[in-house]
């Protein structure tokens, strides 16, 4: 008897473990999401119709086994890039992503003009 | 060029409307339908070379009341079958809906937590799709109007 109860309470564990990893990643999916018809909201925060329906179709992709990945292009297939928070780097974004590189060499120029050439 | 940008900003609409993918093909989905417990698959409902308009609505939608004639009107078209998604609704209310409306559909699909709408790409209610050939045509946010009406009997002549 006791040997069967063993791999019960193994399997019970195993599924708490599962169904806990999921709902974390489902949390960490949807925070990364944009609610489309909130105002500044992630999907995570907003409790819009859109977004419960949003979290539910997170959760059962989950529950397939698709990826973190999978999902967000699975969204992004049916919304554009504008669901997501984090846009990909790619001809579009560019310059969002260049841009503070960019500053912070314009600005280190001038500094280096200002004051490392003028003391020298 | 700061002043440039956010001038350019202030000409946008904030409110965000979904890149409208037209020959895209349509999602293969499972749903019930309305008022029976039968599970029908989307490839059941879609047949090839056809044309198919699919509206979301729900009864407590008040735009769906506005579009509501205009789904008639298409109904009498020989060559377009109507499907309904009924969208986090109350069976019985939407009942009372099509009553009081009359009915447009020729099928109606149940989506009890929003999650078929998620695959077509909607956001909202209502929204239409015109489909041909399992792909879709068409993509209207929003209800339906004239101008919409006579571009949906224009592409399905």
């Amino acid at each position: 008897m006791k040997i069967l109860k063993f791999p019960v309470i193994l399997i019970f564990f195993y599924s708490l473990i599962f169904s806990n990893a999921n709902s974390s990643s489902q949390n960490e999916i949807t925070k990364n999401l944009r609610c489309l018809i909130c105002q500044g909201q992630s999907v995570y925060d907003s409790d819009s119709e859109f977004a419960n329906s949003l979290k539910i179709v997170v959760k059962q992709k989950l529950d397939e086994g698709l990826t973190e990945k999978q999902i967000y292009n699975f969204l992004e297939d049916r919304y554009g890039k504008w669901i997501l928070y984090d846009p990909k780097f790619d001809k579009n974004t560019y310059f969002l992503w260049l841009l503070p590189i960019l500053l912070f060499l314009i600005g280190g120029a001038i500094i280096f003009k200002l004051f490392i050439i003028k003391k020298n | 060029m700061i002043f440039f940008i956010f001038y350019r900003g202030l000409q946008n609409s904030n409110i965000y409307t979904p890149t409208i993918q037209n020959e895209k093909s349509i999602p293969n989905f499972n749903a019930k339908v309305f008022e029976t417990d039968k599970i029908i698959n989307s490839t059941q409902i879609f047949e090839k070379e056809k044309f198919y308009l699919l509206n979301i609505w729900a009864s407590w939608c008040v735009p769906c009341r506005d579009e509501h004639s205009y789904l008639i009107e298409l109904s009498n078209k020989k060559n377009l079958k109507i499907i309904g998604l009924n969208y986090k609704d109350d069976v019985k209310k939407a009942k009372n809906f099509l009553e009081e409306l009359s009915n447009p559909y020729n099928t109606i699909i149940t989506d009890k937590n929003g999650t078929i709408a998620v695959e077509w790409g909607a956001y909202g209610v209502p929204e239409t799709f015109l489909i041909y050939n399992r792909k879709i045509v068409k993509k209207i946010i929003g209800p339906l109007n004239q101008s919409s009406l006579l571009e949906i009997e224009g592409l399905v002549k």
